[in-house]
C-alpha cells in the first residue's frame, strides 16, 4: 500500500474514533458496560475497515474537448495502478473551457491534477491561486505537455465554400464558427493562429496581422464560451461554414457523426499547441494524493498513455507511438508560441487582457 | 322547463357571446393562442420524449441507468430534500407573521422575499462564490479550518435554497390574509395556547396553499440550472444536478442521452402540473365549504390535527 494514503486514512479514523469516544463518555453516565462494550466492538471494527481498503480519488480538472480522451486514460491508468500498488483509484473529472476551469481551481474547486489547454491558464493559477510553484512547467518533460495537437478546420461534407486555408475564412459571406478567446484556451490558440499566418504572409507586418483577425472575427456569428459549445453549434444546430478547432476535436466530431458529414481541412500553417498538466501541491498535500497525481501524469508519457492520446487524435510526443500513428496526422507547417509571439506570458496580456487586441477588435465592430 | 333553469340557460348564453366581441374575431383569437402554445409550448415538450426514444426504449433505459446520471438523479433528490423542508418552514413562519401581525419594516421583509425572484441565478451563485470562494471575503478562513462550500454539494443546496426562497412564503401570505385572523382569535378566546392555535386554526385552514408552494418550490428545486451551476464544479458524478447532467450529456454529443435525461425532468414539471391542479381545485372547493357554512364559522367544530396531516 502507499503509504501516503495510509496516513491520509489513519488520520481520518483518528478523528472519527475521536468523536466516538466522546459520545461514549456522553453516554457513560448510564453506567450500563454493555452499551460501552458495543461501542467499543463498534470503534474496533471500523478502524479495522480503515487500515486495509485503500482507495484513492483523485479530481481531475480539465478542458472541453478531452472527455472523451481522459475516460478511457482513467480506466488505463486505474488498472496500471491497481497491478503496481494494490490501491484502487477513482478519477473523478470536471470540463469546461479551460480558463473557466482555472477560475473555478483559483476560487477554489479541489483538483488534484489540472489538464489544461494552455500554460497560461496554469501560470494563473499558480500567480493568482498561490497553488502550485510558479515553476510548474519545468517538473515534467516537453514543458509537461505530454501530448500535443493543433488548430485546423472542420468544413461541411464536399466543402461547398471551397475553404482551404486561412485566407478563405476572410472572404465575405463565410461564417466562421470560433468559441470566446476570452474563457477558451482553444479559441486563444485558433485566433494565434490565424495572427501567426497573416503574420507570416505579410512579412511580420502587424497592421496587417491584425487587419486580417479584425476581418476573421467580423465573420463569426456565435462565439461560445469553450471549445465543445462551438462544435456543437457548428455540428448539432448547423450553424456557420467552417469550425475553426483542435485538430483532435475536428476529427472526433467528424467520427462521431459518420464520416459522410463533415471534412478536415488542414491549413498551410498552424500553432503548435501544447496543452500543459500539472499536479495542485496545495490540494494533493491536504488530501494525501501527491504520488498518485504524479503517477498519474507520468502515465500520460508511457506508451500506453500515449497511444491513447493518439487514439483520441492528440499527437503523442514518444517516437515509436508517433511513428505507429503518423498516417492519421498530415505534415503541416507549425509555429511555435514561443518563437511567434514570445511566450504566453507576452501574448496573453497583449492580445486577450482587458482592453488587449481582441477587445479592441471586437468593439470596433460594434 | 322551469323559470329558473330558463333564467340559468339565458345567464350561460349572455356569458358566452360577450356583446364587444364578434365571433370571428374571438375565434381568431382563440387560434392564435392555440397555435402559440402548441408550437412554443406542446411540441418541444413532444419533442423531448420523441428524442429520448428515438434509439429505442432499450437505448432510452440504458441512459437512464447510467452511474452519472443515476448519481446526478440522487443529488437532485437530496438537495430538493434539505431545501424544500427548509424553505418550508422558513415560509409558513414569514407568511404567519406578514399575515397575521402588524410591525415595523414588514415592507422592507417582504421586499426581501421577493430578492430571488428578482435576482438572476446566476448573480446568486456568483454572489455565494465571492463570499465562500478561495479568492472570497470568508474562503481563506473557512478553507485553513477544513470547511469547504463551494464546488460541492453544500454548494448546490445553498445556492436551491436561495432561489426557491420566495415560492411558499408568496403562495401563502394572500391565502393567509385571505382567511384573516377572526377565527384565530376566537381560538384564542376560547383559551387554546398559541402552538394549538397555530397547529389546529392557522395551518388547517391554508393547508392547500402551503401543498401547493411546496409543490412549486420542489419543482423550482430540481429544475435549478444558472445558480448550481456556477457553484457546482462540474464534477461527473458529484456534483452534477440533472439540469447540469443534460448540458452536460448535449456537450458530449449525447443527445439520446441527454434527452432522455430531460424527459425525467419533464416528467417531474408534468407530475408537478398535475399535482398543482388538484391542489387548486382542492383550494376552491374549501373555499365554497367555508362560504355554504356561512358567516359563522365558529358553528363549525374546529379542525382536527389529523385534519391537517
Amino acid at each position: 500500500m502507499n503509504d501516503t494514503t495510509l496516513t491520509r486514512h489513519q488520520s481520518g479514523f483518528g478523528r472519527f474514533a475521536a468523536h466516538l469516544g466522546r459520545a461514549r463518555r456522553a453516554l457513560a453516565f448510564q453506567g450500563s458496560g454493555r452499551v460501552r462494550r458495543l461501542l467499543l466492538t463498534v470503534i474496533v471494527a471500523l478502524l479495522s475497515v480503515g487500515t486495509h481498503a485503500a482507495e484513492v480519488a483523485l479530481l481531475n480538472v480539465s478542458y472541453d474537448p478531452t472527455r472523451e480522451f481522459y475516460e478511457e486514460f482513467n480506466a488505463a491508468f486505474a488498472r496500471h495502478w491497481q497491478a503496481q500498488t494494490g490501491d484502487t483509484v477513482a478519477v473523478k473529472q470536471s470540463h469546461a473551457g479551460s480558463g473557466k476551469q482555472a477560475r473555478s481551481v483559483i476560487d477554489g474547486l479541489p483538483a488534484d491534477v489540472v489538464t489544461l489547454a494552455l500554460a497560461y491558464d496554469i501560470d494563473a493559477i499558480a500567480t493568482m491561486g498561490h497553488l502550485l510553484p510558479a515553476d510548474w512547467q519545468k517538473r515534467l518533460p516537453d514543458n509537461s505537455a505530454p501530448y500535443t495537437s493543433t488548430i485546423v478546420f472542420l468544413v461541411r461534407q464536399g466543402n461547398p465554400k471551397g475553404i482551404k486555408d486561412w485566407d478563405d475564412l476572410v472572404k465575405p459571406g463565410v461564417a466562421v464558427v470560433t468559441p470566446n478567446p476570452k474563457t477558451s484556451g482553444g479559441a486563444r490558440w485558433n485566433y494565434l493562429a490565424a495572427w501567426a499566418y497573416a503574420a507570416q504572409k505579410a512579412g511580420g507586418d502587424e497592421a496587417k496581422a491584425r487587419d486580417f483577425v479584425t476581418r476573421l472575427f467580423a465573420n463569426v456569428p456565435v462565439l461560445d464560451t469553450g471549445a465543445r459549445g462551438a462544435t456543437t453549434t457548428f455540428v448539432q444546430r448547423g450553424i456557420g461554414d467552417v469550425l475553426i478547432a483542435w485538430e483532435n476535436e475536428a476529427y472526433l466530431a467528424r467520427a462521431e457523426f459518420g464520416a459522410g458529414k463533415f471534412e478536415v481541412v488542414t491549413p498551410s500553417l498552424s500553432i503548435l499547441a501544447e496543452p500543459p498538466v500539472a499536479w495542485v501541491d496545495r490540494t494533493v498535500k491536504r488530501h494525501g494524493t501527491e504520488a498518485v497525481a504524479k503517477a498519474y501524469l507520468e502515465h500520460l508519457y508511457s506508451p500506453e498513455g500515449q497511444r491513447i492520446a493518439a487514439k483520441h487524435f492528440y499527437r503523442p510526443r514518444l517516437a515509436e507511438v508517433a511513428a505507429e500513428y503518423a498516417a492519421q496526422f498530415p505534415k503541416i507547417k507549425l509555429v511555435t508560441i514561443d518563437e511567434a509571439f514570445g511566450g504566453w506570458a507576452k501574448a496573453q496580456p497583449r492580445h486577450f487582457g482587458e482592453g488587449g487586441i481582441f477587445d479592441q477588435i471586437t468593439r470596433t465592430r460594434r | 322547463m322551469s323559470g329558473a333553469a330558463k333564467s340559468r340557460l339565458l345567464a350561460q348564453r349572455t356569458r358566452g357571446h360577450g356583446p364587444e366581441e364578434g365571433g370571428l374575431a374571438r375565434r381568431f383569437l382563440i387560434g392564435a393562442a392555440v397555435l402559440f402554445l402548441t408550437v412554443f409550448l406542446v411540441l418541444p415538450l413532444v419533442n423531448v420524449f420523441w428524442q429520448a426514444l428515438a434509439k429505442g426504449g432499450r437505448a432510452y433505459l440504458a441512459a437512464l441507468a447510467e452511474p452519472d446520471t443515476i448519481a446526478a438523479a440522487k443529488l437532485t433528490l437530496l438537495v430538493a430534500a434539505i431545501a424544500v423542508p427548509l424553505n418550508t418552514v422558513f415560509g409558513v413562519a414569514a407568511a404567519w407573521a406578514i399575515a397575521k401581525f402588524q410591525f415595523r419594516g414588514k415592507a422592507f421583509l417582504i421586499t426581501l422575499i421577493d430578492l430571488p425572484f428578482a435576482i438572476s441565478p446566476v448573480v446568486a451563485g456568483l454572489i455565494y462564490l465571492v463570499l465562500f470562494g478561495m479568492q472570497g471575503y470568508l474562503g481563506p478562513w473557512l478553507d485553513a479550518h477544513g470547511i469547504r462550500i463551494v464546488f460541492n454539494v453544500s454548494g448546490i443546496v445553498l445556492a436551491t435554497v436561495f432561489v426557491t426562497f420566495p415560492f411558499v412564503a408568496r403562495e401563502l401570505i394572500p391565502v393567509m390574509q385571505a382567511t384573516g385572523t377572526d377565527q384565530e382569535q376566537a381560538a384564542l378566546t376560547l383559551g387554546a395556547s398559541g402552538w394549538r392555535t397555530f397547529w389546529q386554526v392557522t395551518l388547517p385552514s391554508v393547508k392547500w396553499g402551503l401543498l401547493y408552494g411546496v409543490i412549486l418550490c420542489n419543482a423550482r428545486a430540481m429544475g435549478e440550472f444558472g445558480a448550481v451551476s456556477v457553484l457546482s464544479g462540474h464534477i461527473a458524478g458529484e456534483t452534477d444536478t440533472l439540469p447540469l447532467r443534460v448540458d452536460k450529456l448535449y456537450h458530449e454529443f449525447n443527445a439520446t442521452s441527454a434527452f432522455a435525461v430531460a424527459s425525467l425532468l419533464a416528467v417531474i414539471a408534468l407530475l408537478t402540473l398535475f399535482v398543482k391542479t388538484y391542489l387548486e381545485w382542492q383550494q376552491q372547493r374549501a373555499f365554497a365549504r367555508a362560504e355554504q357554512a356561512g358567516s359563522a364559522p365558529a358553528d363549525n367544530e374546529l379542525p382536527t390535527r389529523d385534519d391537517w396531516l
